[in-house]
């Protein structure tokens, strides 16, 4: 897959050549692709003077990184504690089934939707939580989560 | 424009203050992370729209959180010589509804919450009234916020601006007496004077270890080495802990003027606040703050003429837990991996870059101004002989009043649960109370008149950590806690050392044969020797206070982990392997709507006719028991 | 000099030492495993724990990094600090069985595997991290590094293709306890 190299440029422009914006870099990169293209990693590192080594630890480190490309929405699970003891592990069960994914995170076959759990989105308050793009929903249930599912799918 | 002087600061005040509290009236939208998850973005646009058909002459502003996050959205209304209003849970059609009551010269009744008579403005020497002589009416007999149980053992010192200010209003902040402290510090107090109010105040760092910030700064200000840095924790990633991200969305300034005031008695001209990535409103809010201050001359060179100079960066989280430990912080701010390293030098020595560093987190700088405006004797005498002044907690789980809570140190877990957060649910039993996140404890029953501060709960095996309290009734499972709180811990561990990275998954794996009833007793006391080499051998706080959830709850519910072990069952009704579903034919009346949502066509039956459950076929994903309104789902 | 005791043995040690260089010169026993002369102090195998009495508080600490003080006591095989070592032993053999390495070191502490014994396992890496420490620190590149982190933690080029930095010094074979650099090398190389 090849990546805009304008856009990269731009991202790169925005970082002095040191090694400590390497994980802004990066993030401004993941922001732009929605993934880390290895082109743009090798590409970021070659810029702030890293061993791409340390690209690669960094990238695999964190998770706000990822390596694949990404669905079209991205639907996060709320994992808290308030969220679980609230049901979040039987609603994101039902996500999973509902998108069919055989693992515990990933995205669909038809590159529409990508699942993750994240630690807390800090909406305690309307547990269980899901944040599907930008926009939080809370106090979700099975039933709802089904639906939301069918409202993004049409978008 | 330029604040140098503190004339130009008096003149902002007055500016603020005119908008704060202008002749005419205005609406306050609750706009933080919480309020726009309930709705609170189309509220607003629907009081703007209408307000504008209505050519209504009055304002409609945003501000943050003042902790009822369960009555979200919340809107205020502000009229001219009323107490101002509060409307609860306030959706589009009642906004719409709300303007057009406004514009008529009356104000609705409906969604109402509370009135509050009186805006403490406590750095700002007093309160203020919002009205005079007596009221008339439904606002007459309406509550005042102190009569509201989730409020009455509140006080709001670090959340002072919070549900005030539009956070993104420079002049909103200095109205309400914001960066005099800065200013009182740069001019007429020493770097030492600072440090010594800091410490004699008492205060000690929010951010779960409860160090007092007072010696920390001062060892950071012997060590030897320039630059020195002074950091900001907020990188909040206790599940179940959302007081920093409300403070820095509600009221950011006190954020950066905290660090100034430190970095002041530190002797430090650089500063990082390094904030979770997964806070998007929140990092937008620090981003226009530290723009701001820098075009206002509070950030940057020579800082009210005092000669003194600071700026900020803002680093953002990449999503990993750990980077909220001190050494893995620093770590990331360098552009690596989030690993910790060893403290035996601590990092006011050898931090950030191998340079002195001072790292408190978000609640802890936010408190600094108050200490420095209203003096050190005047902090001391709220809280507890060795907690003082405040501490946040957001209250969520099982509880009715579920939101940010800001009490003095010292109230009982007992008042938490049942005053402030209104019980739990009805037909419920108040279980546990799990304080600290994933470094914390499970607190029983029978301790719940244990007063809240760092000391008593380190004594229970718990810790304050960074505030998050969970509230848990009947229908948690005990030993499901403690594999959360693990399985949160193992996906987090950097990996670093063995104790953290093999041990946690070891103790995760014992319970696991628990909770699908494969245990034995041998295997508990296996549990405690392994927690103790886990507490003794890992390299961070992370991996060391891992246990304490497991050792709490082996502590307190020992009778919940035999119950699994001998008795094969779970008596909450939550590890899987453990229950089965069934439908009490007496209760269920047919209605279907279990047989439609079953993702395993497990349940069949027709209308009107008591359903039936084929066990064989049942995953346990809980989705009828959660549909069905008649209570016909029993799970044993 | 620093003077303090091991083991209720006097002993000196110059200020910038750690506990375990004063415990190798005198001689007297404490297991490592992620500790190597040619590297600095990495702090992460734990094994090398020790109990130190500073007078105000008795604490397990790594000796591998922790510096000499003034007075401390030191003991090296107290109840507590056997049974950190002894789990230590027990996950890392059960974790990582082939590494024949750690199967020596194993009976020394008298640990066997237990019913968590990973199956099916014939990588030998128990993650000492000593290749990746000697490529950066003794050979000064990078080309070898830690990828992700907790339960998925591993040694991996960049990219997880051939490093193009390797230049086939063998440092990381040559410090490597296990055969697990080995079996690693063919696909740095490729």
């Amino acid at each position: 897959m090849s990546i805009s190299f304008k856009s990269l440029e731009t991202i790169l422009e925005r970082h002095p050549p040191s090694p400590e914006h390497l994980i802004s870099a990066l993030q401004d990169v993941q922001a732009r692709f929605h993934y880390l293209p290895k082109e743009a990693m090798t590409a970021v590192c070659d810029h702030l003077g890293v061993p791409v080594s340390r690209g690669w630890a960094v990238a695999t480190f964190y998770k706000s990184f990822s390596l694949e490309p990404q669905g079209e929405h991205g639907i996060s699970v709320c994992m808290g504690t308030a969220c679980h003891v609230r049901g979040a592990r039987n609603l994101y069960d039902k996500f999973r089934r509902d998108l069919g994914l055989p693992g515990e995170e990933g995205t669909t076959r038809d590159r529409k939707f990508t699942l993750r759990q994240v630690r807390c989105l800090g909406c305690c308050s309307m547990g269980p939580v899901a944040q599907v793009d930008e926009e939080i929903h809370g106090n979700l249930n099975q039933r709802k989560a089904g639906q939301l599912i069918k409202l993004y799918r049409k978008r | 424009m330029q604040i140098t002087t503190l004339t130009d600061l008096e003149a902002v005040k007055a500016r603020g203050l005119a908008q704060l509290y202008p002749e005419k009236p205005k609406i306050l939208v609750g706009m933080a992370t919480c309020g726009m998850a309930a709705g609170a973005q189309r509220v607003l646009e629907t009081l703007q729209k209408r307000a504008q058909q209505l050519h209504w002459d009055g304002a409609v502003e945003k501000t943050g959180c003042i902790g009822f996050c369960y009555e979200e959205p919340l809107v205020d209304l502000i009229i001219p010589g009323q107490p101002r209003l509060t409307y609860a849970r306030v959706d589009q059609e009642f906004a719409a509804e709300m303007m057009t009551a406004v514009a008529a010269g009356t104000v609705p009744e409906e969604n109402f919450l509370a009135r509050l008579d009186v805006d403490d403005m406590i750095l700002d020497g007093g309160p203020r009234r919002f009205y005079e002589g007596a009221l008339s009416g439904f606002v007459a007999q309406a509550p005042r916020y102190e009569d509201l149980d989730f409020f009455k053992l509140q006080r709001h010192l670090a959340m002072r601006n919070c549900g005030f200010i539009d956070p993104d209003n420079l002049e909103h902040y200095i109205a309400r007496g914001g960066y005099f402290a800065l200013h009182r510090a740069l001019t007429s107090m020493t770097p030492e004077e600072v440090i010594e109010a800091v410490t004699v105040g008492g205060l000690r760092g929010r951010g779960g270890g409860g160090f007092p910030t007072g010696v920390k700064w001062a060892s950071c200000r012997k060590a030897k080495g320039w630059p020195k840095y002074v950091l900001c924790n907020a990188d909040e990633g206790d599940p179940g802990a959302y007081m920093d991200r409300s403070l820095i969305e509600g009221d950011p300034h006190a954020i950066l003027e905290g660090m100034l005031i430190g970095a002041y008695a530190i002797g430090s001209t650089e500063g990082y606040i390094y904030v979770r990535a997964e806070y998007p409103l929140a990092v937008k809010t620090l981003q226009r703050a530290i723009l701001t201050a820098r075009e206002a001359g509070l950030l940057g060179q020579n800082i009210f003429g005092a000669g003194f100079s600071f700026d900020i960066k803002l680093n953002l989280g990449g999503g990993a837990f750990v980077c909220g430990e001190s050494t893995a912080l620093m770590a990331s701010i360098e552009g690596r991996p989030g690993e910790p390293r060893a403290k035996y030098v601590r990092s006011v020595e050898k931090g950030l870059w191998n340079l002195p560093s001072n790292l408190n987190n978000v609640e802890t700088w936010a408190n600094v101004p108050l200490i420095i405006a209203k003096g050190a004797d005047w902090y001391r005498e709220i809280g507890t002989e060795g907690s003082k002044g405040t501490k946040i907690f957001s209250l969520v789980g099982q509880v009715k009043n579920v939101g940010l809570v800001e009490v003095p140190m010292g109230v009982t877990i007992k008042d938490m649960v049942n005053l402030i957060g209104g019980g739990v649910p009805e037909a419920r039993e108040f279980k546990a109370i799990q304080i600290g996140g994933p470094s914390g404890g499970c607190i029983p029953r029978e301790l719940w008149d244990l007063p809240i501060d760092f000391d008593s709960l380190w004594d229970a095996g718990a810790m304050m950590g960074s505030g998050g309290m969970i509230v848990m009734d009947n229908s948690t499972c005990m030993v499901d806690v403690a594999k959360f709180f693990l399985d949160f811990l193992i996906d987090e561990s950097c990996g670093k050392c063995i104790p953290c990275r093999l041990g946690l998954k070891r103790m995760r794996d014992i319970l696991e044969e628990f909770s699908s009833g494969k245990g034995s007793l041998a295997d508990l006391e296996e549990l405690q020797s392994l927690s103790e080499a886990v507490q003794d051998g890992a390299l961070c706080g992370l991996g060391s206070s891992g246990p304490n959830p497991v050792l709490t709850t082996l502590r307190y519910f020992r009778d919940e982990y035999e119950a699994h072990i001998l008795g094969r069952r779970c008596p909450a009704g939550v590890c899987k392997d453990l229950i089965t579903y069934a439908i009490n034919q007496e209760l269920c009346n047919g209605c279907m709507a279990c047989v439609r949502e079953c993702p395993q066509g497990a349940i069949t039956g027709e209308k009107k006719q008591p359903h039936q459950l084929d066990a064989t076929l049942c995953i346990k994903c809980g989705a009828c028991f959660e549909v069905c309104k008649f209570g016909a789902v029993e799970v044993s | 000099m620093v003077t303090f005791t091991i083991n209720g043995k006097e002993v000196q040690g110059q200020k910038d030492w750690t506990i375990l260089d004063v415990a190798r010169w005198e001689g007297i026993p404490i297991p490592t495993l992620c500790h190597h002369p040619a590297v600095e102090p990495y702090g992460a195998c734990r094994l090398c724990v020790v109990e130190v009495d500073e007078g105000r508080r008795t604490r397990i600490v790594i000796s591998c990094m922790y510096p000499v003080k003034e007075g401390i006591k030191v003991r090296t095989d107290t109840p507590r600090v056997q049974n950190v070592r002894r789990w230590i032993m027990q996950l890392l053999l059960d974790e990582s069985p082939a590494s024949s390495y750690l199967k020596e070191l194993a009976k020394s502490f008298d640990v066997k595997p237990s019913r968590f014994q990973k199956a099916g396992v014939s990588f030998a890496c128990h993650l000492c991290g000593l290749c990746v420490r000697a490529c950066q620190e003794v050979v000064g590149i990078q080309a070898l590094t830690f990828s992700n982190r907790g339960l998925k933690k591993e040694i991996a080029s960049p990219l997880q293709m051939g490093s193009k930095d390797c230049i086939s010094c063998g440092n990381c074979l040559y410090v490597c306890p296990s055969l697990g650099m080995e079996q690693l090398y063919a696909r740095m190389r490729a």
